[in-house]
């Protein structure tokens, strides 16, 4: 198990230093140059090429990529283009409030999603399988920013039932639970129907193995064969699937977090790829690939757990 | 009194081809310490007479006629609940395939206690798993107690099968179900599963249905035989009348399909033809198309089940042969 764990962990270095790369040269093709943002629309051309100096931009692109990663090492991930803000000051403010959207949008989605999908699988073909699977169906064709305004409009300005601007405070308090409520519903909401759907396909799977009827053989009932039995053999590919759609979480949480002005990650990275804020803008794609990295080692190693074959091996 | 008796049992599917009976009118009976072999080529009904029995059909099928009395009770007409009660406690049943009837995820210890929980919820951890241990010792599975938290993965097919064995037995049933318990075990294992399963019935006084394709492990173990054909049974009687008296023709023609060390033959006798599927079956008897005794009216309507000797029955116009 720990030899397990470590080499997903070992792996997971080269991925980030590939995300690193990506992330430096796709800055590189973007036809603005940093140095001119900087010094201002009026500023002279010696004004530019000095700043261009002071950032090393004329420096080889290697030589920059080298410089860069070595002041990453250090954990400076450099100033901000636009206000002179420290990135790593920047990035630590916004990352909390993403991870409590992501929390927050989690903690609901993915029990309901499972569970629909458990109940549409036992119930395969009923009128109760026919109704999860479209509601599933409607909550995937519907895109983040739409659900989002849709919300805004009706929860919170239509019958003002909820506020829908900002992070209240934190999740323990009544005003921070307030205002993440609809932010989490509208970024939780497209999670419940694919996971519903994965899990109802694996669960139905499950259902006509073997060892179910095994498990029914021994007198079990049916509650407990369906969870202990199917559904538990069932989430193996069901988390492999919830890791890979956190990731288009994070994207989502770009949307979520742009149209409620939650105060994250992705909002940050909105406003400086908008702005032009190079260094900002790479930072915060560190930070998101960085998270779905983190997020797909945790499936790794929750693959361990689930199944013993994987432990052992 | 008898320990289980399946009367007139009938099973159907309810298919787009229409009403399938795959079991049809079939009765068998089974006592204490005794083993009732069910012998047939697949799809011949006895996978699914057996899960009637248990009460496990999975959707279409049904138990439309007939009764299954246990003890003198009808299983059929117990609820959902008392069915649960049943199966484990007073019915065990060990499948086919050792590989995919345990759960991988889950170590054999659990899934015995887990058996055992179910019928028995205020026993302590300890205390079943000092029971589990123990079962997994009386199938003679060696340093049981360091067994119990392995999982399926890292056994050998006949060490799964004996788990199988202990998962059926964890409760002590009065009556275990084996369907096709050696099918997928090599021969030397086979012997021994087989050997286990005759000691503990010899400890236990358990009855036993034994349902296999095989002739050899009828011949074997079982007290009683019924054979059966496209979802009748055609022949039943002792073990020993089966092979020594044969008395229907499919039953004859199984037999020929044996190869022998004691004859002097080139060539096994095969039976002419397929078995017809449920949804084409002749209206008289089943095996007529593929039968060297038929007759005209043998395709009229289906033979009954006769006594053709003394506790010697066989469903054939022409027996006895």
């Amino acid at each position: 198990m720990a030899r397990y764990a470590l080499r997903r962990v070992l792996l997971a270095v080269p991925v980030l230093l590939g995300v690193l790369l990506i992330g430096f040269f796709l800055m590189q093709v973007v036809p603005t140059d940093p140095a001119v943002i900087r010094a201002g629309p009026q500023a002279t051309q010696e004004v530019v090429d000095a700043i261009r100096e002071e950032l090393g931009l004329n420096r080889p692109l290697w030589a920059q990529f080298g410089f860069y990663l070595w002041r990453l090492l250090q954990g400076d991930l450099g100033v901000s283009i636009i206000n002179n803000m420290a990135v790593t000051q920047e990035l630590s403010d916004t990352i909390g409030p993403t991870l409590e959207l992501m929390f927050a949008s989690l903690f609901w989605s993915i029990p309901l999603g499972i569970g629909l999908g458990t109940l549409a699988a036992y119930w395969r073909g009923s009128m109760i399988d026919r109704c999860i699977m479209a509601v599933s169906v409607g909550g995937v064709s519907v895109p983040v920013f739409f659900l989002g305004l849709l919300l805004i409009w009706l929860v919170g300005f239509q019958w003002q039932l909820l506020p829908f601007t900002g992070r209240g405070g934190p999740l323990w308090t009544w005003d921070g639970i307030q205002a993440v409520i609809l932010p989490a519903v509208t970024l939780g909401g497209v999670f419940v129907g694919p996971v519903a759907r994965m899990t109802r396909t694996a669960v139905v799977d499950m259902l006509t193995a073997d060892h179910v009827r095994t498990a029914r053989a021994k007198g079990l009932s049916e509650f407990l064969v369906v969870l202990r039995h199917a559904l538990r053999n069932a989430l193996i590919p069901v988390i492999t699937l919830i890791g890979l759609q956190i990731g288009f979480l994070l994207g989502g949480a770009v949307v979520t977090e742009t149209i409620f002005s939650w105060p994250g990650v992705g909002r940050l990275a909105v406003g400086a790829i908008l702005s032009s804020d190079f260094p900002m803008a790479q930072g915060t794609i560190i930070v998101l690939s960085a998270g779905f990295i983190l997020i797909n080692l945790g499936v790794d190693l929750l693959y361990a757990v689930l199944d013993p074959r994987v432990r052992l091996s | 009194m008898t320990l289980l008796s399946v009367e007139n049992l009938v099973t159907s599917f309810r298919t787009s081809a229409g009403e399938v009976r795959a079991v049809d009118g079939v009765s068998i009976t089974v006592e204490r310490g005794q083993t009732l072999g069910i012998v047939g080529e697949s799809g011949c009904g006895k996978s699914v007479l057996s899960l009637s029995i248990m009460g496990l059909l999975a959707h279409p099928g049904r138990v439309t006629e007939g009764r299954v009395m246990l003890e003198g009770r009808n299983l059929l007409d117990l609820s959902s609940r008392q069915m649960r009660d049943v199966r484990g406690r007073e019915i065990g049943m060990i499948f086919q395939e050792p590989m995919t009837s345990l759960n991988p995820v889950y170590s054999i210890g659990y899934q015995i206690t887990e058996a055992m929980r179910a019928h028995d919820p205020k026993a302590s951890n300890a205390e079943l798993r000092a029971r589990a241990v123990a079962v997994l010792d009386r199938v003679r599975i060696p340093s049981a107690a360091r067994r119990f938290d392995e999982y399926p993965h890292q056994l050998s097919g006949g060490m799964r099968q004996r788990v199988m064995i202990a998962m059926a037995l964890a409760c002590k049933p009065k009556l275990v179900i084996a369907d096709e318990p050696t099918t997928a075990l090599d021969v030397t294992v086979q012997a021994q599963i087989l050997e286990l399963l005759r000691e503990l019935q010899a400890e236990t006084g358990m009855g036993i249905i034994l349902i296999t394709h095989d002739l050899g492990v009828i011949a074997e173990m079982a007290d009683k035989v019924a054979v059966m054909y496209a979802g009748r049974v055609v022949e039943r009687s002792a073990s020993a009348d089966l092979f020594d008296d044969p008395q229907h023709p499919y039953t004859l023609g199984l037999l020929g399909s044996i190869p022998r060390v004691d004859e002097d033959k080139t060539r096994l006798t095969a039976i002419e033809g397929t078995v017809p599927p449920p949804f084409a079956w002749p209206p008289g008897c089943r095996f007529a198309p593929r039968c060297p005794f038929s007759v005209e009216a043998c395709t009229v309507s289906p033979p009954p089940l006769r006594e053709v000797a003394p506790h010697h029955s066989a469903a054939c116009l022409e027996a006895p042969l």
